[in-house]
């Protein structure tokens, strides 16, 4: 039972006390510690033994946490199924049959099976909130900055923030606040000031909150997910909470915006694997070119090489311009656009994932529909913002999840409105 | 007419430097790691100039100071805010396989230098200088880069800052080259951001074309549709101001060959090998590169503006060679010895603060560095005895002992033994002979050499020389002779 979650199950025990003294914490591979390997789900890495720790990491043990395993994930965080991983698909512990969601598959499935209290994902596009969606969990995807990625295994630098996942949004709530705050190793962080614990937000205190619906983000998408979501906003009503709508254009080109540029920062974040220092380095003939490229055919999936290749593309000359350079002016179009938007609402909501869980197997050869799924979350990563992922009920006994988005370094209103479906 | 056809025309040669340099900072550009060089390969490695997944860059704000000093130094325009690119390209001295460095906002741009070549002062502009990463040293084993068994890679250096300063191609003879090189490592060391006796603290590329001296304007300056239709070689793996002025030296006259031969230049990149001081063609067809540059997200934009008037620098080479002219009136030549490195100069004031600043010049200049080149020494080997050398002008100056001993056997002595001035000169017996002890000898020597003194009288001069050599004799060599001369004709004349 439950197998498929860790790549590595290994018990790691934090200080003797501490916030998370007697809390179990699965880790996703793609964040380093020290000693215990961390494979990115990837045969390029399946031998990596990091010599640190990331600084979250360091920060769950000073706060008395028992890390239980490394939990599995689609190859460099890079899928919405967790079957990417060269470690196999994982099954969805509450939806038998069904994939968990991705990339943090396996933080997410290790908390709906009861493996670990809490765990911890990364979301560049949706990967934290999309399985917690899947597995009927809680997930935060914090402000870019507000978390340390000091340790995280980059994918897309300039998107992705390490995040927890907990079976209610203040159990999040409260590993965030244990992992959130600046790093000096980590430039990007920031000190945004704030008043009171995460933890304390999620008071369910919604009366006279305005939640912002994003047509754009609603059209579309699974009528059962909709039925879902229209009942959660119904709770929301009820708790005191004005409904809006709002429109987002800009939003229609942010999957696109996504995809150009987190796949151009992957093809140079992972141009290190070249089987020197990470993968298979022996048996090849060649000059060095042919035999890194003969590393990385052999260590590489199919969906990290689409990505590379793809990436390599879009930053090249003659296509910088058309691709990278356009894909970035839609992503300061996306953050205006939110911003604006904030003018008027709290908060915006939304389904988190279009559509319910995959069947195992089913999205695998059609990468293109595996990329619309993540239509609604990946606008929130172009804009840095925070967002929060709450389980909102189920359609055909499968999870829904809802999503709530925050202005910049507002964490705590997004887990308030949140906190109101816990 | 193009250039490759310029077969009997006049050739202008026209040549651009990228010069690397690293700077001296106590900490890696990117990481805590310590710069200095040592011999155990790997050891001043961490996660993050390893390059190991998850680690990020943190920059040290200590390599953009330095990087400010020089753009104060040639006279650059600073930016409000300079920022950090990758530079995308496989190479197993690489890390990461990119390199952060800078693209489209540089810490330096449009700046120059001045330089002077065969007593001729001539401005090089230069383009930009920007920061970046060093990357990590090869060492291949039972070979070269192409054939070797197998190739070890070291992290050391990986993560070292670099500064690296492109000029225009404002430069007509190689020789030019070296003087501007010069210069710019004498500002640098000036600044103290730079270490010359550190081994690869200074690369070159260097890029030389040739084109119809009839395309050249009247004020020198040549236009880019002139220098774009020549075909240009960039020369690599140039390490010293010397290999620069070589390496180009045959560049110009290959090229120059091959056109009065009626061939083409092939535009390429070529190898310098120092030992037989030619180039060699590194790839036959080098496929254009693409180095798909973008932001370092990793990186936060810095804002620099102010740290331009906050950052001072020292007073430069020429402005000072200037004052010591004004200030201390000496020629041209010495006050531009005694500038040559900012140690010498501190010394020399140093010195000059105490005692008169034409023995001091004598003493610094020509005494001290003249028997330091002797010794092929600089220096920077005696920093740690230049209180010695200063004790030694003050035996001068109090005229303790003789210039020629002070020289001959005492400086000798400190460079070749190591030993202290006050204990050679005792050693020696080098204290001058008081003016007793002279009176005496003197009243002695006309004594003893009637027939020499009957001479003198008789209107012989040349018998004074005589008498001053009895003097010297009974003084064992430590009286001054001028001062015996004088005392001598006193006592005969009276």
């Amino acid at each position: 039972m439950s197998d498929d979650i860790f790549i590595t199950r290994e018990t790691v025990e934090g200080a003797d006390d501490g916030p998370l003294a007697d809390t179990t914490v699965a880790v996703k591979d793609n964040i380093s510690t020290e000693g215990v390997r961390t494979t990115c789900g990837s045969e390029m890495l399946a031998d990596y033994v990091p010599p640190y720790d990331a600084t979250v990491v360091s920060r769950l043990k000073e706060a008395g946490a028992t890390i239980v395993g490394k939990t599995n994930m689609d190859e460099f965080g890079m899928g919405t199924t967790t079957e990417t991983s060269a470690f196999g698909a994982t099954e969805n512990p509450v939806a038998p049959g069904h994939v968990p969601g991705g990339s943090s598959g396996g933080s997410a499935a290790a908390v709906a099976a009861g493996e670990a209290d809490v765990a911890l994902g990364s979301d560049t596009g949706g990967s934290i909130r999309c399985p917690a969606a899947f597995c009927g969990v809680a997930g935060i995807k914090p402000t870019y900055g507000v978390v340390s990625r000091y340790g995280l295994v980059a994918y897309a630098n300039s998107l992705e923030q390490i995040g927890p996942l907990a079976p209610t949004v203040e159990e999040a709530a409260a590993l965030l606040d244990v992992i959130a705050g600046p790093d000096p190793k980590d430039a990007t962080t920031r000190d945004p000031e704030r008043s009171a614990p995460y933890v304390d937000a999620a008071d369910g205190d919604v009366d006279g909150m305005t939640v912002g619906v994003p047509t754009e983000l609603v059209d579309g998408a699974d009528e059962g997910v909709l039925e879902t979501f229209e009942d959660a906003l119904d709770d929301l009503r009820a708790q005191g909470v004005e409904v809006v709508d709002v429109s987002l254009e800009s939003v229609e080109y942010a999957v696109q915006a996504y995809y150009v540029i987190a796949m151009s920062e992957a093809s140079s974040n992972l141009a290190r694997f070249d089987g020197v220092r990470y993968g298979n380095s022996g048996g090849y003939d060649g000059n060095w070119n042919e035999v890194f490229g003969e590393a990385r055919e052999e260590g590489f999936g199919a969906e990290v090489k689409r990505r590379v290749l793809l990436g390599t593309y879009a930053l090249s000359a003659g296509y910088h311009d058309k691709y990278y350079k356009q894909a970035q002016n839609a992503r300061a179009w996306v953050k205006q656009d939110f911003d604006e938007a904030f003018a008027d609402v709290d908060v915006l909501a939304s389904p988190t994932m279009p559509v319910p869980p995959m069947a195992l197997g089913e999205s695998l050869s059609d990468p293109l529909t595996m990329y619309l799924a993540d239509a609604n979350t990946v606008p929130v990563n172009l804009a840095d913002l925070p967002a929060v992922s709450v389980p909102a009920g189920e359609t055909d006994g499968l999870p829904v999840g809802m999503q709530f988005v925050a202005p910049a370094f507002d964490e705590a209103t997004a887990i308030r409105a949140a906190s109101a479906l816990d | 007419m193009s250039a490759q056809s310029a077969k009997n025309a006049d050739l202008t040669t026209v040549i651009g430097l990228e010069v690397h340099v690293q700077l001296e900072t106590d900490t890696k550009i990117f990481c805590g790691c310590p710069t200095e060089p040592t011999d155990e390969p790997n050891t001043q490695t961490c996660p993050v100039c390893l390059g190991l997944p998850g680690a990020l860059p943190v920059l040290n704000e200590a390599a953009v100071e330095a990087a400010v000093k020089v753009g104060k130094a040639i006279d650059a325009d600073i930016p409000e805010e300079t920022r950090f690119h990758r530079k995308n390209y496989f190479y197993p001295d690489l890390p990461k396989n990119f390199q952060i460095t800078q693209y489209d906002e540089p810490v330096c741009a449009d700046g120059e230098l001045e330089i002077s070549v065969g007593g001729e002062r001539r401005t090089v502009g230069i383009r930009r200088a920007h920061l970046e990463e060093d990357p990590g040293s090869l060492q291949h084993v039972g070979g070269n880069i192409d054939n070797a068994d197998y190739t070890l890679v070291n992290y050391n250096r990986a993560g070292t800052p670099l500064m690296e300063i492109v000029t225009k191609p404002d430069f007509r003879e190689p020789e030019e080259t070296r003087a501007f090189l010069e210069k710019l490592e004498e500002v640098l060391e000036y600044l103290g951001v730079f270490d010359a006796s550190r081994d690869g603290s200074l690369r070159i590329d260097a890029n030389l074309s040739l084109v119809p001296s009839d395309e050249v304007d009247d004020d020198g300056s040549i236009g880019t549709d002139v220098l774009d239709s020549a075909n240009r070689t960039e020369v690599k793996n140039i390490s010293s101001h010397k290999g620069a002025e070589t390496a180009l030296q045959y560049e110009e006259g290959r090229q120059k060959d091959l056109m009065r031969r009626g061939k083409a230049v092939e535009q390429e990149t070529r190898h310098f090998n120092e030992t037989h001081g030619s180039t060699v063609s590194m790839r036959s067809k080098e496929e254009e590169k693409d180095y798909r540059y973008f932001e370092e997200a990793d990186l936060p934009p810095l804002q620099v503006s102010h740290w331009k008037d906050e950052i001072s620098i020292p007073e430069l080479p020429d402005a000072r060679r200037e004052r010591f002219q004004d200030e201390y009136g000496l020629s041209d030549e010495a006050a531009s010895k005694l500038t040559s490195t900012k140690q010498v100069a501190d010394f020399y004031e140093d010195v000059a603060s105490e005692y008169d600043a034409d023995l001091a010049a004598t003493w610094v200049a020509d005494e001290l560095l003249g028997e330091l080149n002797y010794r092929d020494m600089a220096v920077t080997d005696v920093e740690g005895r230049l209180d010695e050398v200063k004790r030694l002008v003050e035996l001068v100056a109090a005229d303790d002992i003789t210039a020629k001993n002070a020289k001959e056997v005492v400086l000798r002595g400190m460079l070749d033994d190591g030993d202290a001035p006050d204990d050679i000169v005792e050693r020696e017996d080098l204290g001058k002979t008081d003016a007793d002890a002279v009176a005496a000898a003197v009243a002695e020597a006309i004594e003893e050499n009637p027939d020499a003194v009957a001479d003198y009288e008789d209107g012989d001069d040349g018998a004074i020389n005589f008498l001053v050599g009895q003097v010297m004799g009974k003084t064992g060599g430590s009286a001054d002779p001028g001062t015996v001369n004088q005392k001598l004709r006193a006592a005969l004349d009276e």
